[in-house]
C-alpha cells in the first residue's frame, strides 16, 4: 500500500481544509479572462449560449405542449385498456415497493435511488394531472415507503437478503405475465405491439434480463481451453458485433418464420425480444469477458490450491468477482439498450417513437413534431442520465481501477 | 521419471481419461451446434419448398426498375446487382464524410473538454452530456423531419450562409469544384509532384535517420509538391479547376453541389452523436499522458513541436485510435439507419429489392456479408496498427 492511499485513509476522518474564499472578479479574471485567447473565447459562448438560451425560451413559450398533456396516456402505454390500467400502476408499485425494500435493507446509494423515486412520484402528484391520477402518483411513494419500513425491520434476519434477491428476478416474469394477462384469471391484453413508452422499458429490461446469462456462458466459452467451443463462441460474439442491430432486425420480421417449422409461429414483440436478447448477449458477453481477465492469476492458482476443480472455481470464486467489476458497464449497455429499442419502430412496434406519428397524423396535432420529439428526448435524456449518473457512484463504491 | 512410470503401467481407462473426455465433450457440443443449425436449414428448405422459391443469386441479374436519387450514376433500368453496388457505395460514402467530420467535432469538444476557460468546459461537458443520452434515432428523426423538412423553408426562400450556401427544404445547395477540360493536363504534374514529393520525403527521412535527428521530413515534401502544382497551374491552358456556384433558376438551384435531405440530416446526427463519444476518448487520451513526459522532453532540449509529435502523439495515439476505431464502425454501422429517414444506402437499398423479389434469405446473407466486411478489414487493420504500436519491453 501506498502512502497516497494511507492519506486517503486518514483523511476520512479529517475535516477538509477550509476552501480559499476567491473574490468574484479574480474567479472571472482566472476562469474566463486570463489570455486574449480565453477572452475571446469567453464571448463567443457568451454570445452562442444568448442566441441558444433565447431562441429555445422564444420557442418554449410558444410551443403548443397542450399536445403532450393531451395524448400522455398514448404515448406512455400506447393502446392499453383504460379499464386495465391499474395494473400498470400494480407493476410500478412493485417496483417501487422493492426499490424501498432494499433502500431499508441496505442504505447507501439504494436509499438516495428509492427516495429520489418517492421525491419524484410526490412532485409529479402536485402537477394538474387529473385527480384520480394524482392518487396513484403519490401511491408510488407510500409503495416504497412501505417497502422501506419492511426491510428497515427485516435487516438483520438472516433470510432476508435471499427473499430480496429472489423477489427480484421474480419481479420481471411476474410484472410481464401481470402486463400482458393469464387465459382464465386476467383477461389478456390484445394489441402488445401497441403500447407505447412501455415497450422501451420492456424491451431493455428483457433483453439485459435474458442476455445476462447467455451473455456469462458465451464469455466463459470464449475463453475455454477446448478449442471448438471457442471458435463457435467468438463466432458468434464477433457476428453480432459486426452488423447493426437494424440488420437483425429486419432478420427477425421476416427470414426467422422461415427458419422455424411452420407450426411455430412467434408474434412480432417476441421475435423483437428474441432479436434483442441475441444482440445484447454477444455485447454482455464482451463485458463480462473484460470482468474475467481482470481478475488476476493468483485467485485460480488459490482455488486449485485449496482442491476446488475449474468448474467450482469459475462458479465460486471467479464468477463473483468478475460480475462484481462489471456492474457499471452493465449498466452503461442497459442504458444503450433502452436506447436502442427505439429502433423496434422499424418493424412496425409502436413504442415512444414510433406511436408519435399517430399523433402527427392527426389534424388538430398538425405542426408539433418539434414538441414531440423534444418531450421524447427529455424522457430519454432524464432516465439515461440518471441511470449513468448511478452506475458512476456504483462505480466509486465497489472501487473499479482503485484497487 | 516415476509418474511416467505409473502412468504407463496402470492405464487409465478412456472414460476418465482427460484427455479423451475434452475431445469427446467437443464432439457433443458441434454435433448439436450442427444438429441445431441443420434443423434450421431444413425448415428453411421446407418453408422455401411451400412458397416454391429456391436459393438463388440469379435475381440479381435482373432489372432492378426503381430509383436511386443519389450516389453512382444509376438508371432504374440496370440490374439489382448494381443497384445494391450503388447502396453499398453510398454507405461508404456517408460513413467516410462522417468520419471526417465528427473526428473534427469530436476533437475540438473533447480539447475544449479540457480548456482552462470556465465557460467552454461546460459548453462542451453539456453538449456531451446531452448528446449521449439520447437515442440517435430520435437525434435523427429531429433532424430530418423537424429541422430539414419542417423548419427550413422552401427553395424560393432559401437561407442563405457566406459563401453562396443555400438551405432549404430540399436539401443543401454548396458551391463545388467541378474539373474543366483542362485537368487531364494537369493531372500529369499531380502525378510528377507526388512521385518526386514521395522521393524527397524517403530521401529526407533515411538522412535524419542517419544524422539520428529529429525532423518533419514531411514540410519539405509537402512544399515541394505545393510548388509543383503551382508550376503546372500556371504554365496548363485555362485554369484546370472550376467553381460552380449554386444560382436560384425557375424552379431549383442549378451548378454547384446537392446534397439531399436525407443525406444532410444523416449526416449531422451520426456527426454529432459520434463526435459526443469521440469528444471523450481523446479527452482521456489526452489526460493519459502525464505532465511529466512533457517536462522530461522539454528538459532534454527538444522544441515544443518535437515534444508534441515525437512524445505526446505517440503515446497518445496508443490509447485513443483502438476505441477510436471502434467509434468509427459503430458510425458505419449506424448510418443503417438511414432507411428510416430516406436516404439510400445499402440496407435501404437492400429491403427495397427484397420487397421487389421476396428474395429474404439472399438480401439478408448479402446485407450481413457487406456490413461484416467493414468489420473484419477494420479490426485486421486494428490489429495491425496495435502490434505495431505495441509498447517495446525491454
Amino acid at each position: 500500500m501506498d502512502e497516497n492511499q494511507l492519506a486517503g485513509y486518514a483523511d476520512k476522518n479529517q475535516l477538509p481544509p477550509p476552501s480559499e474564499r476567491i473574490p468574484a472578479i479574480r474567479w472571472l479574471k482566472q476562469n474566463l479572462f486570463s489570455s486574449w485567447f480565453n477572452a475571446i473565447l469567453t464571448i463567443v459562448s457568451t454570445a452562442l449560449i444568448m442566441t441558444i438560451v433565447f431562441g429555445l425560451l422564444r420557442w418554449a413559450l410558444e410551443a403548443r405542449w397542450e399536445v403532450i398533456p393531451a395524448n400522455l396516456k398514448l404515448l406512455l402505454v400506447g393502446t392499453y385498456p383504460v379499464e386495465h390500467l391499474w395494473r400498470v400502476w400494480a407493476v410500478v408499485y412493485l417496483v417501487a415497493f422493492l426499490l424501498g425494500f432494499s433502500s431499508g435493507a441496505h442504505g447507501g446509494l439504494m436509499r438516495r435511488v428509492s427516495t429520489t423515486a418517492a421525491l419524484v412520484s410526490v412532485v409529479l402528484a402536485v402537477l394538474p394531472f387529473p385527480w384520480g391520477t394524482r392518487g396513484w402518483l403519490l401511491g408510488i411513494a407510500v409503495a416504497a415507503a412501505a417497502g422501506f419500513g419492511l426491510g428497515y425491520l427485516g435487516k438483520g434476519i438472516r433470510w432476508c437478503k435471499r427473499l430480496e434477491i429472489a423477489s427480484w428476478i421474480l419481479s420481471f416474469p411476474i410484472s410481464l405475465i401481470f402486463l400482458n394477462g393469464v387465459g382464465g384469471i386476467l383477461p389478456v391484453i390484445k394489441g402488445r405491439t401497441m403500447w407505447g413508452f412501455m415497450l422501451n422499458l420492456i424491451g431493455a429490461v428483457v433483453g439485459i434480463g435474458l442476455s445476462f446469462p447467455v451473455g456469462v456462458l458465451l464469455a466463459l466459452g470464449r475463453r475455454s481451453r477446448l478449442p471448438a467451443i471457442r471458435l463457435v463462441c467468438t463466432a458468434y460474439i464477433e457476428i453480432i458485433r459486426g452488423v447493426p442491430l437494424i440488420s437483425l432486425l429486419f432478420m427477425a420480421s421476416i427470414m426467422l418464420q422461415l427458419l422455424l417449422p411452420a407450426s411455430v409461429r412467434p408474434d412480432l414483440l417476441i421475435r423483437a425480444m428474441l432479436t434483442i436478447t441475441a444482440f445484447s448477449a454477444a455485447y454482455m458477453a464482451e463485458n463480462v469477458r473484460g470482468g474475467l481477465q481482470a481478475i488476476p492469476q493468483g485467485q485460480y492458482e488459490a482455488a486449485y490450491a485449496v482442491g476446488l476443480n475449474r468448474a467450482l472455481t469459475t462458479i465460486l470464486i471467479i464468477l463473483p468477482q468478475a460480475l462484481r467489476i462489471v456492474i457499471p458497464a452493465i449498466v452503461g449497455q442497459f442504458i444503450a439498450l433502452f436506447m436502442d429499442t427505439t429502433l423496434f419502430g422499424f418493424i412496425a412496434i409502436l413504442e415512444l417513437l414510433n406511436i408519435t406519428r399517430s399523433i402527427m397524423g392527426n389534424l388538430e396535432w398538425r405542426g408539433t413534431i418539434f414538441e414531440l420529439y423534444v418531450f421524447i428526448g427529455i424522457v430519454f435524456w432524464i432516465l439515461c442520465y440518471s441511470m449513468s449518473y448511478v452506475s458512476r457512484r456504483i462505480e466509486k463504491t465497489l472501487g473499479v481501477g482503485e484497487r | 521419471m516415476l509418474s511416467k512410470k505409473v502412468s504407463s503401467s496402470h492405464s487409465v481407462p478412456f472414460w476418465r481419461d482427460v484427455r479423451v473426455l475434452r475431445v469427446m465433450g467437443q464432439v457433443v457440443f458441434l454435433v448439436i451446434i450442427a444438429a441445431g443449425i441443420l434443423w434450421l436449414l431444413n425448415n428453411l428448405q421446407v418453408n422455401l419448398r411451400a412458397c416454391g422459391l429456391r436459393i438463388s443469386f440469379n435475381f440479381l441479374r435482373n432489372t432492378a426498375g426503381f430509383p436511386i436519387s443519389e450516389g453512382l450514376r444509376y438508371n432504374p433500368t440496370d440490374v439489382h446487382g448494381y443497384a445494391f453496388w450503388v447502396g453499398i457505395v453510398n454507405t461508404i460514402r456517408i460513413s467516410l464524410i462522417g468520419i471526417a467530420l465528427t473526428t473534427i467535432i469530436g476533437t475540438v469538444v473533447g480539447i475544449a473538454r479540457l480548456s482552462s476557460n470556465w465557460l467552454v468546459k461546460k459548453l462542451a461537458g453539456l453538449y456531451v452530456e446531452v448528446v449521449r443520452n439520447i437515442p440517435l434515432l430520435v437525434q435523427l428523426f429531429f433532424w430530418y423531419f423537424a429541422v430539414m423538412l419542417t423548419a427550413l423553408p422552401m427553395v424560393k426562400n432559401s437561407i442563405r450562409l457566406p459563401g453562396s450556401i443555400y438551405l432549404t427544404r430540399r436539401g443543401v445547395y454548396l458551391p463545388w469544384i467541378t474539373l474543366a477540360e483542362s485537368f487531364g493536363t494537369w493531372a500529369w504534374y499531380i502525378i510528377g509532384g507526388l512521385v518526386v514529393a514521395i522521393a524527397v520525403y524517403v530521401f529526407r527521412r533515411i538522412q535524419l535517420k542517419r544524422a539520428e535527428r529529429p525532423g518533419f521530413p514531411i514540410i519539405w515534401a509537402g512544399t515541394i509538391l505545393i510548388l509543383i502544382l503551382g508550376a503546372g497551374w500556371f504554365l496548363t491552358p485555362g485554369n484546370p479547376l472550376a467553381l460552380t456556384i449554386p444560382v436560384l433558376k425557375r424552379f431549383n438551384f442549378e451548378g454547384g453541389l446537392w446534397l439531399s435531405t436525407s443525406f444532410t440530416s444523416l449526416l449531422i446526427g451520426l456527426s454529432v452523436y459520434t463526435g459526443a463519444f469521440i469528444a471523450e476518448i481523446v479527452r482521456a487520451g489526452i489526460l493519459a499522458i502525464s505532465r511529466g513526459q512533457t517536462e522530461a522532453a522539454r528538459a532534454v532540449g527538444l522544441k515544443k513541436a518535437h515534444v508534441l509529435r515525437l512524445v505526446v502523439l505517440p503515446q497518445a495515439l496508443r490509447v485513443i485510435i483502438p476505441p477510436l476505431a471502434s467509434q468509427y464502425l459503430n458510425l458505419t454501422k449506424n448510418s443503417s439507419l438511414a432507411i428510416l429517414i430516406g436516404y439510400y444506402d445499402l440496407m435501404n437499398v437492400g429491403t427495397t429489392i427484397f420487397n421487389q423479389t421476396g428474395r429474404a434469405v439472399e438480401m439478408i446473407m448479402l446485407i450481413m456479408a457487406s456490413y461484416l466486411t467493414m468489420s473484419l478489414l477494420t479490426s485486421l487493420l486494428m490489429n495491425y496498427y496495435n502490434r505495431r504500436m505495441k509498447l517495446v519491453e525491454r
